[in-house]
Order: C-alpha cells, then sequence, then structure tokens
C-alpha cells in the first residue's frame, strides 16, 4: 500500500469513531458541564476574586475525581438498563430508596431555586424584571421536553452546553499574564496557609463538583438514551471529555475574576457580573449571559432527575421519548419542581439565604448515601458480570468517595456550624 | 379520598416490590449499611440540636 492509502485508511477509521462517539455522546457531556450550574460559577467566581490563580491547580485535581465518579453510573446504567433510583430501591430495598427518593426531591427542589435565583439576577442586569425571566424559563424548558424526543432534547441541551464555552473568550478578553498563571496556578499551593475561609472554598470547590442530582440524572440519562454495553466505552470517553471541559470552564472563570476582581469581595456570580462590566462592558455582559445559561442548564438537568427518579419507582412512564399523554405524570411532576421552584425567588422576601445553606446541608446527607451505594451496585458481580469494579478501580474510586465524604460532611457541618472550624 | 387511597395503595405496593434487596449482603455490604445509618443518625442529631439552638436564640 502507498502512503495515500494508508492515510486514507487511517482517516476512515478515526472518523468512524468520532462518528460513533458522536452517536453516544450526550449524557456525559451535558451532565459535567450542567455541574457549572448557578452556584458552581459563583464559588468559581468567589475563588478567583479571593485568591487569584493560586487555586487552579485544585481545580485540575478535580477532572479525575468528577471522571470516576461520573463513569461509574454510566456503566451501571448500560448494564442495568435501570436509573440510580429504581437501583437503589431494588438492591438495598424500601427504606434505603425512600430515603434517596426523598432527599433527592428536597435537595433538587432546593437547588433548582437557587438554579431560579442566579437566573433572575444574571437577567436583572439586562433589565429583565425577575417574573419575566421566570416566565421565559419555563417557557423555554417547555418547548425543550415537549418536543417528545430524548436525542432533540439533549442536542438542544448541548446547544446550551456550547454557550457555557462563553468565559473561554472572557478570560483571553482580559488579557491575563500567563507568565503568573502558570507560575502561580500549576504548582499547588495555599495561599496564605489553610484557613477558614480557604477551606471552606476548597470545599465548596468540591461540593459544586460532584453532586447528589449528577448521579441520578447521568444514569437516568443513560438509560432514556438506550446505551447497551457495547456504547460504555464511549460513554466513559463522554464523560472524560466533559470532565475536562467544566474543569476548563471553572479554571477560565477563575482567570477572569482572578484577572479583574482579585481581592473584591464577591458574595454571588451576579455581583462579579456587574463589578466586571464597570471594567469592562463586555466581560460583565459574558459573564452575566453565562450565569443564566448555567442556571438554566441546572435547572434543566436537576428537574428531569427528579421526574426520572419518580417516573422509575412508581411505574409512569418516564422518558423524552413519550408524548404528554402517554406520560402525564412525568410532565406534570416535571412541572410542578420547575414552576414551584421558580415561584421562590419571585416571593418578597424569601428565605434565599437559608435555602442556600439548605442545599449544602440536605446535600451532605444524600451524598454520602448515594455514594456508597455506587460502589456497593459497582461490586454486585451478579448484576454487573464483566462491568463490576476491578481492584485498582476499587481501590480509586473508594479512596475519592470517602474523601469526598469525609470533606462534604465538614462543608455541611461549617455551613451548620460556622465557628467550629475557626 | 379516593386519590389519597389509591396513592397509599401505589405506596404499599412499592413497599412490597422492594421488601427484599437484591444485592448479596455479604460481610462488607452489611458493615457499609450499619456505618452509613450511623454517620445519618448523627447528622440527624446535629441538624436537630441546630434547630433547636437556633429556636432559643429567636
Amino acid at each position: 500500500m502507498d502512503f495515500f492509502s494508508v492515510l486514507y485508511y487511517r482517516f476512515k477509521k478515526v472518523w468512524k469513531a468520532v462518528r460513533l462517539y458522536l452517536v453516544v455522546a450526550g449524557p456525559g457531556l451535558v451532565v459535567m458541564i450542567a455541574d457549572n450550574d448557578a452556584g458552581g460559577i459563583t464559588t468559581y467566581a468567589a475563588t478567583g476574586a479571593k485568591y487569584g490563580y493560586h487555586l487552579i491547580w485544585f481545580l485540575l485535581l478535580l477532572i479525575p475525581v468528577a471522571y470516576y465518579v461520573q463513569e461509574m453510573t454510566v456503566r451501571l446504567g448500560a448494564v442495568t438498563k435501570r436509573g440510580h433510583a429504581e437501583a437503589i430501591f431494588e438492591s438495598f430495598g424500601a427504606f434505603w430508596g425512600w430515603f434517596s427518593l426523598l432527599d433527592l426531591m428536597i435537595v433538587d427542589w432546593l437547588t433548582l431555586v437557587t438554579e431560579f435565583v442566579g437566573m433572575t439576577a444574571a437577567l436583572s442586569i439586562f433589565g429583565v424584571p425577575a417574573w419575566l425571566t421566570v416566565i421565559i424559563v419555563v417557557l423555554l424548558m417547555s418547548i425543550l421536553v415537549l418536543n417528545g424526543r430524548y436525542w432533540t432534547w439533549e442536542k438542544i441541551a448541548l446547544g446550551f452546553c456550547l454557550l457555557n464555552l462563553i468565559y473561554i473568550p472572557a478570560a483571553f478578553m482580559v488579557n491575563p499574564s500567563i507568565s503568573d498563571i502558570v507560575g502561580q496556578g500549576l504548582i499547588p499551593n495555599l495561599p496564605g496557609g489553610l484557613t477558614n475561609e480557604l477551606f471552606f472554598l476548597l470545599m465548596a470547590n468540591i461540593g459544586t463538583t460532584i453532586a447528589p442530582w449528577m448521579l441520578f440524572f447521568q444514569q437516568s440519562s443513560v438509560v432514556d438514551k438506550g446505551l447497551l454495553e457495547k456504547d460504555i466505552k464511549m460513554g466513559k470517553i463522554d464523560t472524560f471529555i466533559g470532565s475536562i471541559i467544566t474543569v476548563a470552564i471553572a479554571v477560565f472563570i477563575v482567570i477572569v475574576t482572578g484577572t479583574l476582581l482579585n481581592g473584591a469581595p464577591i458574595d454571588d456570580a451576579a455581583t462579579a457580573a456587574k463589578l466586571l462590566m464597570k471594567t469592562n462592558h463586555y466581560v460583565g455582559a459574558f459573564m452575566a449571559v453565562g450565569l443564566f445559561d448555567a442556571g438554566l442548564l441546572g435547572a434543566i438537568c436537576i428537574s428531569l432527575a427528579s421526574s426520572w427518579a419518580f417516573g422509575e419507582i412508581f411505574g409512569w412512564a418516564h422518558s423524552l421519548n413519550t408524548k404528554v399523554k402517554e406520560a402525564p405524570w412525568f410532565y406534570i411532576s416535571f412541572f410542578f419542581t420547575l414552576a414551584t421552584a421558580g415561584v421562590v425567588p419571585l416571593i418578597p422576601g424569601a428565605p434565599l439565604v437559608l435555602i442556600t445553606l439548605f442545599v449544602q446541608v440536605v446535600a451532605v446527607t444524600l451524598l454520602p448515601a448515594a455514594l456508597v451505594f455506587l460502589i456497593l451496585l459497582l461490586n454486585d458481580k451478579k448484576t454487573m458480570g464483566e462491568y463490576a469494579n476491578t481492584r485498582l478501580q476499587n481501590i480509586v474510586s473508594s479512596t475519592i468517595v470517602v474523601a469526598i465524604i469525609i470533606l462534604s460532611t465538614m462543608y455541611g457541618v461549617s455551613a451548620l456550624f460556622p465557628n467550629l472550624f475557626q | 379520598m379516593r386519590t389519597i387511597n389509591q396513592f397509599f395503595s401505589k405506596i404499599r405496593e412499592i413497599n412490597q416490590r422492594y421488601a427484599k434487596p437484591t444485592v448479596e449482603m455479604s460481610r462488607g455490604v452489611k458493615i457499609s449499611l450499619a456505618v452509613l445509618r450511623v454517620y445519618l443518625f448523627l447528622l440527624v442529631l446535629l441538624m436537630i440540636y441546630k434547630f433547636i439552638t437556633v429556636i432559643k436564640v429567636v
């Protein structure tokens, strides 16, 4: 064979793999990018403003953490063809099943409220009243889910994921010093020592990377998409690419606020966007648009995670491939969750700070349980067969899970008792 | 009333369907679930304590 024939053969082989990836891609990318929700954007903006580029190395460490936890849901979903809630009910019985389902419902609803808070704050920067934002979001999400096809929903959701990349041009527009990013950001360091404030921010970054709804969402999404055992390899690649993109977006946000707002007190991303607008109007606008998009993506995934879980347990039809007539309860629960959460930020004097605190605390009760169940399910050789965790996978995932449990517990406890670790 | 009855009968049906865990209850699984119960119990106690102290302050 001549050189060109070999080249053509290799190109066809690579192109075939790319096409196969594009068919399977979706759940991993969507869940990972949606992980950068309104709360996540606030955490990253605060990290950059408080510590400049110094914690970029820590964010990079979160790539394998996010990947190893989420890839287990791909295997579990593809092999069992069951969502996470159903898998817990069936494997561990009704007690643990109800505990997980009710906890998921509470934490999802509270998180959804915080997404609406982020979205209304983001669009208020452009003069859009909060009530109009809520109506726009509910209408947009209705169009998204009522088309009756998982495939269409996923591709539109991926479009919103693409918009999340807006922080990349924003970072280039602020002309950061590359040598400072490399020098300060890539060498592990704890600026000012391990203070209570730094510790809380590190835990917040972990908390925003791994959330309970992500486990439920990705597994149900894998099942709804109809991925099989043969798709696991591509599903894992999808998750890995997603974990890289989600951390990359976080790093670019840190670069933006670390460059322009270093030292400024940032309580939420909307404040960061307003402050950025004073320095560079377009960068501030990008931050606000990104915050709205992040809240929207989070809302799309979180409300679906709850509806899928309820559908699995109550035996309702629960697929985006079904019409409203075929799966009325699935869509009713979806819109009920969405509408009730959307109304909260419109209530004058609503306890939004308390709700944010509750999200952290309730998530801590669900996350360790969900992670322990995940490891146990992946070790059930009777169900998982050759896709059960290997010894190495168990060592890596157990180490990550134990670390997450310890840190998220400390995060939750410090949210309850702010002076405990001082 | 009928809807509430239907709802509770559905809950009972779910409880019956998932009454017996299918996962093999090895020693590792038993220990993990026991530790999880203790962990969650302590966490709930902590939350109740916080709730009571907040109520006292108010």
